[in-house]
């Protein structure tokens, strides 16, 4: 399955672009088969994307975080591995998801949180959590990274480990602009 | 009823299905009645069993799997019932122990003194809605749902009562984990 396409820049440069078709179907291929979430405008292009699967990709809406993790909880059980779509400000309401039930009994998940309100510029609603959700990760001993084209591959790769081996979760940060949005 | 009752009746009807159990006095009275390596202990996450029932289920479509739920825990994650009469499950019955009561905190009251539980789940869309307010009614009912294409609500009115000694769930929540994720395949 070819899963980037190579591009040439003005520049001459050679790059692989990552697109919401791309990584999600990069995704499939890393076995992820079971998707959930709140959308958010920057995760847009990609629920747009896993909408449109056929077979075997199941993009379930939740109607909160918490109630998403727990979904992600019972997929896991019964064997399939969980991706959770989430804007950050959904971390404040799922953070005692993951505390009291994701960590505690090592039921991992593949998070891909928004990153609204960085640097402060955003809506008021979400300058705080801009700020702060980095942090709260940290505190609660989730480990994250910020996903970039150059890094897609590497941090995936961690991702998987974190996944399999420590049945940790482990978040994708996604800024405004990685993804195309669809309104 | 007293809620131990309603366990009595319900548990001995469980053959070999996965059983999602909410906190409180939910887990440790299946606990501590009859311990299966099937059933998951959710000792946290408050309202969460719902949606780790209905991961299942998705997940697991040649399985018949049930949900032990309480009144206070659906009132917390009411959308959780939209969510699984929009994915409709056939193979998923949710059973809620309902005693108006935070029963394991002192026995604050709850809003389904109120609130009819069971309304809330018909009119989401779930497929068989029953509710039981006397032991003798618990076999048939659940019988009933267990062999109907779901997702199927079983509503069973209990008094407060649990007996405070009753024993807590003494695996580690790896280790519910892991034996769950065995015993289901």
């Amino acid at each position: 399955m070819v899963v980037s396409v190579i591009l040439t820049t003005g520049k001459g440069m050679n790059v692989s672009s990552l697109t919401s078709q791309s990584f999600i179907e990069r995704l499939i291929q890393e076995d992820y088969e079971f998707f959930t979430g709140v959308p958010c405008s920057l995760l847009s292009g990609l629920i747009y994307e896993l909408e449109s699967q056929k077979e075997g990709i199941r993009y379930v809406p939740s109607v909160r975080e918490d109630a998403a993790v727990g979904l992600c909880v019972g997929a896991y059980l019964a064997g399939t591995m969980p991706v959770l779509l989430m804007q950050n400000s959904g971390l404040g309401y799922c953070l005692n998801a993951f505390t009291s039930l994701s960590l505690i009994y090592k039921i991992p998940t593949l998070v891909i949180m928004s990153w609204r309100g960085k640097a402060g510029k955003d809506a008021p609603e979400h300058i705080i959590m801009g700020d702060i959700d980095q942090e709260l990760l940290k505190t609660a001993g989730m480990e994250y990274s910020i996903l970039s084209e150059e890094n897609c591959e590497e941090v995936l790769k961690k991702a998987k480990q974190k996944i399999c081996d420590e049945k940790l979760p482990y978040t994708l940060i996604i800024e405004k602009g990685l993804f195309d949005e669809r309104h | 009823m007293k809620g131990t009752e309603a366990f009595q009746e319900l548990i001995p009807l469980i053959k070999d299905e996965p059983v999602v159990h909410a906190n409180g006095f939910i887990c440790r009275e299946s606990f501590s009645l009859k311990d299966r390596e099937a059933n998951f202990y959710m000792i946290g996450s408050m309202g969460l069993a719902s949606s780790i029932g209905l991961g299942v289920a998705l997940c697991k479509p040649d399985k018949k799997v049930i949900i032990i739920d309480g009144d206070g825990n659906v009132l917390m994650a009411m959308g959780t019932l939209a969510m699984i009469a929009a994915e409709a499950p056939k193979n998923l019955i949710h059973v809620v122990i309902d005693n108006e009561v935070y029963e394991s905190t002192g026995s604050q009251r709850s809003l389904s003194s109120k609130v009819r539980l069971e309304e809330v789940a018909r009119s989401t869309g779930y497929k068989n809605v029953l509710r039981v307010e006397k032991r003798e009614e618990i076999k048939a009912a659940f019988l009933k749902l267990k062999d109907s294409a779901g997702p199927n609500f079983l509503l069973i009115k209990v008094e407060p009562g649990f007996d405070p000694a009753t024993g807590r769930v003494t695996h580690t929540p790896e280790e519910i984990t892991d034996r769950f994720m065995q015993a289901i395949g």
